[in-house]
């Protein structure tokens, strides 16, 4: 018995657990009178590939709202390959819930994936990619997927849940080296994706890319780099309530992928007008 | 930016589990409310789902009763076959699982707890949502919002079983000091390697929080009524 992959429907699409052929179910209409021999139908009887659907009762319905979620992913190329980054912080509505949620997952030696929004829907798209790479393993001709198959993989997976109105509640970040040239991509919950030499998801968007656009070059060395995205980070730290001084940063090299141990950054408070702000303006915030 | 996020679910419960030295302790306080009417006093939120694997419920009682009936179905079977203890790994991910694949339909937070032979005493705790997250200890329910900070504090790692026991009594008993929805008397399990041991904590012999009294004890009462209950032949 060939195990049969529960995340994907060749019928309805990537990302989708259903049936896995196109067959002819029955329909639920009662004004069609059903093949008797009397009156045998000659195989035009109407048929649907998802009966779930039909029953009109939304039954797919999934992520209505994100409960424990991630915020801002970050990603830059420069010379050596790529580097993505992201705080630790699963939030729960207000709450700073889960401290340690690693939101930087490796996908294969020359791939790694970041995520915002959603946690659940993320681990999900964990098992997908890895229900990809078993099939690659079981190949056994030592082709893995690059970071654009995955990025590619990953958009219409995105997009085909949008299209059922139950999209995984997500803003995800590919990062990696195709063909030995730094690539980055990111894909959002509707179907939206781009590549760019540098990439912010979230409240990133308005806060680290200016950042980028301003300091960004694609043959930055590694320290350039780093330091870059620290302040980045650290600026994100600051002005997003949703973040915990606890970053991983990871990187893609022709050696291969590293997630760095959780590390905080120094941050700033010792200026004279933070200390007393209102020592020139009575009242003043 | 992105939309408002609801604000916490109210989960009218005090739940948690910590992981010791060699096993867990799980806790939780015993109320069931409707509204504002305390349908059950004395509820049991930890429900076994193997010997040694328990699960603290919290969010919809249907929901997580059912839900916890099914994850012991078919752990039975699973345990037929495997000819050996199920691991709590296990136990956990089938709970998020089903609690992922019907994610619009329950309302579930759960805390799966339980002791054994690879990983020693472990926690899981699977939110609204269905994340499958494993931690040294975890709080859940309303009550919950009202202890990050004692927890956060007073928390260590590589505690005693009595220590830890005390950790999770204080804690859930300064959860129900505050919520409304979480009340009535402390249960709570220690499961290890030599099995698994209940404890009752009625709700009058709680140390009193700040600003309550202390309630006088009830004088012990005989068995049989004081006598009452001689029958006539």
């Amino acid at each position: 018995m060939l195990p049969v992959p529960t995340s994907h429907s060749p019928a309805l699409g990537p990302g989708c657990a259903g049936p896995s052929l196109a067959y002819a179910s029955a329909s639920t209409r009662s004004d069609i009178a059903p093949p008797s021999a009397q009156q045998p139908c000659c195989g035009s009887e109407p048929f649907m590939v998802d009966p779930s659907a039909a029953a009109g009762l939304g039954l797919r319905r999934h992520t209505d709202t994100p409960y424990v979620t991630g915020t801002s992913v970050l990603g830059i190329t420069y010379k050596d390959g790529v580097m993505l980054a992201a705080d630790t912080l699963g939030s729960y509505g207000s709450t700073k819930r889960y401290k340690s949620f690693e939101r930087l997952a490796k996908v294969n030696d020359a791939t790694v994936l970041g995520a915002g929004g959603e946690l659940s829907d993320f681990q999900y798209i964990q098992t997908l990619l890895d229900e990809l790479a078993t099939e690659d393993y079981c190949a056994d001709d030592g082709m893995q997927l690059t970071p654009r198959e995955v990025y590619a993989y990953l958009s219409r997976v995105l997009y085909n849940r949008r299209n059922k109105f139950d999209p995984l509640w997500n803003s995800l970040v590919v990062g990696g080296l195709e063909g030995g040239v730094p690539f980055l991509g990111t894909v959002g919950m509707i179907g939206v994706h781009y590549t760019d030499k540098h990439i912010a998801t979230g409240f990133g968007q308005m806060l680290a890319r200016p950042l980028f656009r301003e300091r960004h070059r694609p043959d930055m060395s590694e320290e350039e780099a780093t330091e870059l995205l620290h302040d980045a980070l650290r600026v994100c730290y600051y002005r997003d309530k949703q973040t915990t001084n606890k970053f991983q940063i990871a990187k893609v090299t022709a050696e291969g992928v590293s997630v760095s141990e959780a590390f905080a950054l120094e941050t700033q408070w010792g200026y004279q007008a933070f200390v007393n702000p209102a020592a020139n303006a009575l009242g003043t915030w | 930016m992105e939309a408002e996020l609801n604000q916490a679910v109210s989960l009218g419960t005090t739940i948690m589990a910590a992981a010791y030295d060699g096993g867990v302790v799980l806790g939780a306080d015993s109320r069931t409310s409707t509204g504002n009417y305390v349908a059950n006093r004395v509820t049991d939120k930890l429900t076994p789902l193997t010997d040694k694997v328990y699960v603290c419920r919290s969010g919809s009682a249907a929901d997580t009763q059912n839900l916890a009936a099914y994850v012991q179905l078919y752990l039975h079977q699973h345990q037929m076959e495997l000819g050996g203890d199920v691991s709590v790994r296990t136990a956990a991910r089938l709970a998020q699982q089903i609690v992922y694949s019907n994610k619009a339909m329950l309302q579930a937070g759960l805390i799966v707890a339980g002791w054994d032979a690879r990983d020693n005493g472990s926690v899981y705790g699977v939110p609204l949502g269905g994340t499958l997250l494993k931690v040294p200890f975890t709080i859940g329910g309303s009550g919950s919002a009202y202890i990050y900070g004692f927890c956060d504090k007073n928390w260590k790692p590589g505690m005693s079983e009595a220590d830890c026991h005390a950790f999770v009594v204080k804690a859930v008993s300064h959860a129900m000091a505050r919520d409304g929805s979480s009340g009535g008397c402390i249960r709570t399990i220690v499961i290890n390697k030599d099995g698994v041991k209940r404890h009752f904590l009625p709700n009058n012999e709680i140390l009193a929080a700040y600003g309550e009294l202390q309630p006088p004890l009830p004088a012990s009462i005989a068995v049989g009524g004081g006598g009452a209950a001689e029958m006539s032949p």
